[in-house]
């Protein structure tokens, strides 16, 4: 029971699209600390890539969602699926993509 | 009408006396995301100055002039801010690079060293008027330029740096700034990702985070060459997301250990430092960051990787047990112990606070706050081998 309770939920979030208000705001400040980290405070790389939208350009965003999700072997990029779910990587690829950042 | 103005004079005379201000006791509060420096007092636990718009701060680091008067700060966006202390105000500030990493200054205090991503490479400035004195390009392979990591002080005058993408460690003498001595050390290993030397000079180690063990070099006998240690450690075990990477400043040196952490696995590293082996491991609650020691090295404090980093462990060397876990608060990113180590100043990011502990009670002091701090740096550093 508490297996199918917990499926039922995976379910329910993985249909549920768009995170909520208060996840984009979590998931905003994960960006910006922790991958901030790697990819710079302002997104333009340091020991990980850049990921201002110009450098994303022309990357499916299938390709890049399962680089958040499973990470990049041979790389110090490491899988966030413990963390987050495929509509917060696919939030977060989309805010990637269209924000200008400072 | 005279009383007034000897008074006055009076007032005045006090003034400038009340003015002059050591600096011994004092130290940088990085404030990541409005890339603000504030100057601390250690003895009073007070906010003496904000010094604002150093730029992209968000992997900061400081180092002190031997008479500690200046903070130099490297900023992640190449800024390099030569800071007054005694005048709370900005001295000089340079963009030297894109994108950098860390720096240090040199054993005669003379040079400041800057690690950069890109263009790859160190440069080196005069820590007078920060004219650049050595630009120093990290080539490697076909044309390519390496990142550069784990760039100290080392003594003789020299800078050791390993090269995050071509697997190398450089050794750089500059005893003569117009032709310096680069020393390469190639194939040390995939991706070392920091470096340190121990508090005496005499070893520099890299850590490795394409592959299992650490590089070793011997900084009394470069030619005998790099050497890997603990090559097999964790080679069969699944290795853990790693979500930050470890850093190896202020690595604990205690006795005959050294402690170091693991990568990929939530677990402190205790190497015997006679003969490079691996002595025991201490389980930890998350991916440890920084592994430092308190000054006398009776201690040893540990912060962690996202999501645990809400953690500070304390290990008492005495027996390599731990003997608590804090959480200060949200976001745990740095520390610094005062210069002898009564007490240490944490960085609790999320919490916009700075969490001050009795080193050997554990019990928290007080807390000043600090917008989103990330670095903690005192001026004793000034006068430590590879800080």
């Amino acid at each position: 029971m508490k297996k199918l309770s917990l499926l039922l939920w995976v379910t329910t979030t993985a249909c549920a699209g768009e995170p909520s208000l208060e996840r984009q705001t979590t998931l905003r400040n994960l960006l910006n600390h922790d991958c901030g980290a790697c990819h710079g405070l302002t997104l333009k790389g340091g020991l990980g890539t850049s990921l201002l939208p110009e450098a994303l350009e022309g990357k499916p965003d299938e390709f890049l969602i399962s680089t958040i999700l499973e990470g990049r072997k041979g790389t110090a990029m490491p899988p966030w699926q413990p963390l987050m779910t495929h509509d917060d990587a696919a939030w977060l690829l989309s805010f990637l993509r269209t924000t200008s950042h400072k | 009408m005279n009383k007034t103005l000897a008074f006055l004079a009076l007032f005045l005379s006090f003034n400038t006396l009340a003015d002059p201000r050591a600096t011994g006791d004092l130290g940088i509060v990085i404030e990541r995301e409005d890339g603000n420096a504030l100057i601390i007092n250690t003895t009073d636990h007070k906010r003496l100055a904000k010094i604002e718009k150093l730029g992209d701060l968000s992997h900061a680091s400081v180092v002190f002039s031997r008479d500690q008067r200046y903070a130099y700060i490297f900023g992640r966006d190449g800024g390099l801010t030569k800071i007054d202390l005694l005048k709370d105000a900005i001295d000089k500030r340079i963009i030297q690079a894109g994108n950098s990493i860390g720096g240090a200054i040199s054993q005669d205090g003379k040079l400041i060293a800057v690690s950069n991503y890109t263009p790859g490479g160190i440069k080196v400035f005069s820590s007078d008027n920060l004219e650049l004195v050595a630009d120093i390009p990290s080539d490697y392979g076909d044309g390519q330029r390496s990142k550069v990591v784990g760039l100290v002080d080392a003594p003789g005058q020299r800078f050791v740096f390993s090269l995050f993408d071509a697997g190398e460690i450089w050794v750089v003498d500059l005893k003569n700034t117009k032709t310096p001595i680069v020393k390469k050390f190639p194939n040390i290993g995939k991706q070392p990702y920091d470096g340190l030397i121990t508090p005496d000079g005499h070893f520099y180690i890299a850590g490795l985070f394409g592959e299992p063990g650490l590089a070793l070099l011997n900084l009394w006998n470069i030619d005998s060459g790099v050497k890997r240690i603990l090559p097999d450690y964790g080679k069969d075990d699944e290795k853990l997301p790693v979500y930050k990477m470890p850093h190896l400043e202020g690595w604990a040196v205690a006795g005959d250990y050294i402690f170091a952490p693991a990568v990929g696995q939530h677990k402190v590293m205790v190497i015997n430092k006679n003969t490079w082996d691996l002595h025991d491991t201490i389980a930890v609650v998350g991916q440890p960051v920084f592994v430092m020691a308190r000054p006398d090295a009776r201690q040893v404090w540990v912060n962690f990787a996202f999501p645990d980093n809400n953690h500070l462990q304390i290990i008492d060397v005495k027996d390599l047990s731990l003997r608590k876990t804090l959480t200060p608060g949200k976001a745990v990113l740095h520390m610094d112990f005062t210069p002898r180590g009564e007490q240490v100043w944490v960085a609790a990011r999320d919490d916009n606070q700075v969490v001050i502990y009795d080193t050997e009670s554990l019990q928290e002091i007080t807390r000043l706050p600090a917008k989103q701090p990330n670095g903690i740096f005192f001026s004793s550093r000034a006068h430590k081998i590879g800080l």
